[in-house]
């Protein structure tokens, strides 16, 4: 697949800047260049920065700004941000043993011997010479005093190996000493008898063997036939619709692990008082999940367990469910050795041994009219779950749910099926299986229009759902939806329809060598259209019935009391905007409650877009309620419903708390009555609301190196009353980021079911240097439907659904190949190239 | 940090007789036997890679010299046939370097695209060739200009063509007492200069922060339509930096025709040797490798 000479070199091209350096250019005369206007620029961010509604308001009135900065659709600082930027905020790996307290001044540092085999049986561990074993506390699953598993939807997941080992870097033992050095070496003098089994590393092989008729025990590694959960959307008759049909597409889809990448790496602090309760602090997600997992490892009540979140150096879903693994061994550790524990995994640990994004496989067929009505869809969905159960249903369920995109068909049927393998579990990741059926629907939608000879655009109009229509599962849309106006928008900015047609023409023009200095270059621009529900899946919400506590204390101070953990997505900044703009109050008059399980009420995960929409509506029901709790106690309080200054506030607080001593309000999310969901059918309203999108992305293909580089990119998307526009564009610029990677450059290496390129030298997330300009807009609709603060839905996943289809259906037209599987890597391209049989020029 | 830190030993020495001592006692060249290698005295200048591998719990126990503070052994300094750059120059002195910019830009550009700033701040020309890697990204441009080191030793002091010098993966005509304290680039006469055509081209895993899957440094003088000069190198397509002669002499003399250049993609596809490792394929590597030339001598033609 070289490139050939071709019959005459160019001598009279243009001239235009390129990757290399040639004779007379001199790179540090351009650096020079770059770095002034790199300096310009910075400057002027500054400048800008120093100019925003609440610093310069500080110096006219620090009060009336700061209530004007923090309404709802302002942009105000981060809360936690100046401690962060400065280095203070303290991260679980920076606390000393002593920190919550406990007067204990050496702590044992721990760290995990794991399994190096897919599957076996673990039957001795050795311990070689090399470090006082004696001071070293080793912790087996003979030391758990309750039960050995780690409690989620289905108690499969031991907490420590006893016996049979699932997957390679399962957790077998932990070993303790207080000086970190010695630990480590200590793991590297672990000597492991096991007995290798077979393992299962494909899914599909997996699927196939656990239910043949003859299945053997190597063929079944879980449960009766190593699903871990199926179920069928049906709407219409699919069988039937066929024979209305006039042209049927057909293709596979793929899709990689990816690995949540958060910059502070898993680790937990973890102390076990004399009464036996146990508390953990560390970095997660989800306080309450580590709360329950606790429960059942310890066989503790509640009041006995204690969660605190520390800083968290992001999550991306990472922090969801593996916190409750890394947790328990902490505490364990603690246990045993009689003083506090930590763990703090390093990244190579971190990388090969937490959860990743599930890879998928797709198949869809779909049936047309030849005006482009899309008639019938008929769509498998399959998950790797891994070893074991973690949150694979709940990913399958968004998955299937969003397999058939915004589209309107009357006939569909999505079988979605998540497998066991012997690959670490795959978790939860930003967009939680919705990536994925996403890329594949939406590079469908091309290679059908392709096939239809319609364009992209117009075969996407056509279908696009509209209110009053129906999605896959019989929801009847009641919000307003208009994705047509968002495609166009998007079209407009990227300056769409004009691109595509100039690049076909360039790119015929290239390969028949006439492009000059670019003849070896392709471009190409592609377009996704998709949707994200917002909050839980199906009857989710409602099973966990989430709450919020607000109080004041004597100060007047009031305190926003949730689970919902700051993990770098703004949660505090978003909570203060809330209660402020309700209670009409300056932010330093509000503060939201560390998460800590003995401080908090349970309001759900931090997870699946919720946490402004679900538990920000449940804080602004519960400062509303307060606040009509003191205007209603009246008497010489004098505080109106209308307007008042926080003294006044202060001063009704304190009248209040004198007469009744308390003044807290709890609020519970109340379903609302007219979302209805059908667990077992698959019917219904899948989600309360969507955030909808029309992504482009530009992308050029270098045929000398097969790299693709993103040129330019455009985000349009409603995602309901846009609560702080800084940090909502922050979402999608971080989440179109991380989508370039899941569709160009993350790839994880597997050698028998192990994750060989552990490091961020070899594991390829792109830098600032690879990821393009991301032009973000957002539109508002009227929407009186929404019940989130303002309106507000969730927004936190949408970007990862629709980036990497936008830019594989870019890299389709710049290179005329079916590319159906990411990620698509330089070394990818150059065997579809391959594959194609296609000589270039 | 894997590290065990006890099987550790390290000394920084000030002055390069301190630091060569040292290297000689442990190789027995001073009146003492000679020792181990597990005790012999491993040089550290910036640290860039060693460091990685020492966080990593990978980087071989034993005893460690730190030449960072030898300042005989930094600067830059132009004469007229040659620049010398003393070995501890770090990417940082390099790219910064306006002569070298002109000369042999594809030697700043290598350090342009070596690691982040902080590494080029850090990272030294002689440890990046004594370190050995194949992926390292300054040896394609030095083995294009006709380097030279200078080895010194207790035994005295030598010149190696830096094309001889890596003789097998993470092998060199380093003796273990000896240290690399200068790298020599010839320079060309000025009316060379003027024809002379430098490409570099740095094919990483992303545009910054990356390792090398391929790396291509050519360079010629026009001589009318022909090639003179000719030279070709490139990084991670066999087990060391690669100078390729026989690509050079297919191209050496020639006018760069199609047929040409196809003969030389030939020749270069047999002379190279990639492997399938956990950053690239042979496949790509090599294809890759071929594609690159191509695009060396048709964007030269352009010029």
């Amino acid at each position: 697949m070289r490139i050939r000479p071709q019959g005459k070199q160019p001598r009279q091209a243009e001239k235009q800047p390129s990757h290399s350096r040639l004779a007379g250019a001199r790179p540090q005369e351009t650096d020079c260049a770059n770095a002034q206007l790199d300096a310009v620029a910075a400057t002027q961010a500054l400048t800008q920065g120093g100019d925003s509604a609440y610093d310069s308001g500080v110096k006219i009135d620090a009060e009336a700004s700061a209530l004007r900065a923090y309404a709802i659709g302002g942009s105000p600082p981060r809360r936690e941000g100046p401690e962060k930027v400065r280095g203070q905020a303290l991260y679980v790996d920076d606390l000393p043993a002593d920190f919550y307290g406990t007067g204990e001044v050496e702590l044992v540092h721990g760290v995990t011997v794991r399994s190096p085999v897919a599957r076996g049986r673990l039957r001795a561990i050795g311990f070689l010479p090399g470090v006082p074993w004696d001071e070293i506390v080793v912790v087996t699953a003979a030391d758990i005093p309750g039960q050995n598993h780690i409690a989620l939807l289905e108690n499969d997941q031991p907490c420590l190996v006893s016996g049979l080992i699932n997957h390679a870097e399962e957790p077998l033992l932990i070993l303790g000493h207080p000086d970190r050095v010695i630990a480590e070496r200590a793991r590297t003098l672990v000597r492991l008898e096991i007995d290798p089994l077979p393992p299962q590393l494909d899914l599909d092989d997996s699927l196939r063997r656990g239910t043949k008729p003859d299945a053997g025990p190597n063929d079944v590694i879980w449960g009766k036939d190593n699903v871990f959960k199926t179920f069928t959307i049906e709407k219409g008759d699919v069988a039937a619709a066929w024979a209305g049909v006039d042209v049927i597409v057909e293709g596979d889809y793929e899709t990689g692990a990816q690995e949540q990448l958060y910059i502070e790496p898993q680790g937990m602090l973890a102390r076990v008082r004399p009464d036996g309760s146990v508390e953990v602090f560390g970095s997660l997600q989800c306080p309450y999940y580590v709360h329950a997992a606790l429960m059942a490892v310890f066989n503790l009540p509640a009041d006995k367990v204690r969660i605190v979140q520390t800083e968290t150096g992001g999550g991306f879903g990472g922090k969801e469910e593996y916190p409750s693994m890394i947790a328990a061994h902490t505490a364990l550790l603690a246990r045993k050795a009689g003083r506090p524990a930590k763990i703090v995994y390093d990244r190579l640990e971190d990388m090969v041994a937490t959860t990743k994004r599930h890879p998928s496989r797709t198949h869809i067929k779909t049936g047309w009219r030849h005006d482009g009505t899309l008639v019938v869809q008929d769509i498998d969905f399959r998950l790797d779950g891994g070893a074991y159960m973690t949150l694979s249903p709940v990913v399958l369920s968004r998955g299937g749910l969003h397999a058939a995109g915004p589209y309107a068909c009357d006939h569909v049927r999505v079988r979605a099926r998540a497998a066991a393998t012997n690959m670490p579990p795959h978790g939860a990741f930003r967009g939680f299986g919705a990536p994925q059926s996403v890329f594949a629907i939406e590079r469908h939608m091309d290679e059908a229009a392709a096939k239809l000879g319609m364009s992209e655009i117009a075969l996407r109009k056509k279908n696009l759902v509209r209110d009053g229509q129906t999605l896959s599962t019989g929801q009847v849309l009641r919000e307003r939806v208009d994705m047509r106006a968002l495609l166009d928008r998007a079209l407009a900015l990227s300056g769409y329809e004009a691109k595509r047609a100039r690049y076909d023409e360039e790119n015929r023009r290239a390969a028949q060598g006439q492009g000059g200095m670019h003849a070896q270059r392709r471009r190409g621009i592609g377009v996704a259209t998709f949707m994200h529900g917002a909050g839980f899946t199906g009857s989710g919400e409602r099973y966990l019935a989430s709450k919020v506590t607000v109080d004041c204390d004597a100060t007047g101070q009031v305190h926003v009391r949730a689970s919902s953990t700051e993990i770098g997505q703004g949660t505090n900044t978003i909570f203060t905007q809330i209660a402020a703009e309700i209670l009409g109050l300056p932010p330093d008059a509000i503060t939201v409650v560390r998460p800590d399980t003995s401080q908090v009420p349970n309001s759900g995960p931090t997870v699946a877009s919720r946490t402004v929409m679900v538990v920000g509506g449940l804080v602004a029901r519960a400062c509303q309620q307060l606040k009509t709790r003191l205007v209603e106690a009246g008497q010489g309080m004098r505080l109106a419903a209308a307007g008042y200054r926080p003294q006044q506030f202060r001063a009704a607080v304190q009248a209040y708390l004198a007469q009744h001593g308390t003044l807290s309000v709890t609020t519970e999310y109340e379903p609302p009555p007219d979302v209805q969901w059908d667990d077992k059918a698959y019917r219904g309203d899948a989600y309360a609301t969507y955030a909808w999108a029309a992504y482009v992305a530009e992308v050029e293909v270098d045929l000398v190196t097969y790299e693709t580089r993103v040129l330019d990119f455009v985000a349009v998307q409603e995602v309901g009353k846009v609560v702080h526009p800084i940090l909502a564009a922050g979402q999608i610029e971080g989440g179109v980021a991380q989508g370039v990677g899941f569709a160009l450059y993350e790839k994880v290496a597997w050698r028998e079911g192990r994750m060989a390129n552990g490091q961020m030298t070899n594991y390829i997330m792109p830098t600032s240097a690879d990821v393009p300009p991301i032009r973000v807009e957002f539109i508002e609709v009227e929407n009186p439907r929404l019940r989130g603060p303002g309106g507000a839905k969730g927004i936190g996943e949408l970007p990862l659904d629709g980036t990497a289809p936008a830019i594989l259906n870019a890299v389709a037209q710049a290179t005329g190949l079916r590319l159906n599987q990411i990620p698509l890597l330089p070394e990818d391209l150059l065997a579809a190239y391959a594959r194609a049989g296609l000589e270039n020029g | 940090m894997r590290a065990y830190l006890p099987e550790y030993e390290a000394v920084s020495a000030r002055t390069l007789v301190e630091a060569l001592t040292l290297l000689a006692q442990g190789a027995g060249g001073l009146d003492g036997p000679a020792q181990p290698p597990g005790r012999r005295w491993q040089p550290i200048a910036g640290g860039t890679d060693l460091m990685v591998l020492f966080s990593a719990g990978k980087l071989p126990a034993g005893r460690y010299l730190d030449i960072w503070g030898i300042e005989e052994l930094r600067g830059i300094t132009v004469a007229p046939s040659h620049i010398d750059l003393g070995a501890l120059s770090t990417f940082t002195q390099v790219r910064q370097h306006p002569l070298l910019a002109c000369e042999f830009s594809s030697l700043t550009q290598a350090a342009i695209e070596s690691g982040a700033i902080a590494i080029q701040n850090r990272g030294t020309l002689g440890g990046n060739i004594a370190n050995a890697s194949p992926a390292a990204d300054s040896p394609p441009a030095l083995l294009c200009y006709d380097a030279e080191l200078e080895l010194v030793s207790l035994r005295g002091a030598r010149w190696v063509p830096y094309a001889e010098f890596h003789t097998g993966y993470k092998q060199m005509q380093r003796a273990s007492d000896e240290l690399i304290v200068r790298i020599r680039l010839p320079r060309l006469s000025a009316v060379e200069r003027e024809r002379q055509v430098h490409y570099y081209r740095k094919v990483g895993t992303r545009k910054a922060q990356a390792i090398s899957k391929v790396c291509f440094a050519g360079s010629f003088v026009r001589d009318g339509e022909r090639l003179s000069r000719v030279r070709i190198a490139l990084g991670s397509v066999a087990p060391i930096p690669l100078r390729c002669p026989r690509t050079e002499a297919v191209l050496e003399g020639a006018v760069p025709t199609s047929a040409v250049i196809a003969a030389a993609q030939e020749v270069l596809g047999s002379e190279i040797a990639p492997i399938d490792d956990i950053r690239s394929t042979q496949d790509y590597r090599r294809t890759v490798a071929q594609n690159l030339l191509f695009d060396f001598l048709a964007q030269a033609a352009l010029h």
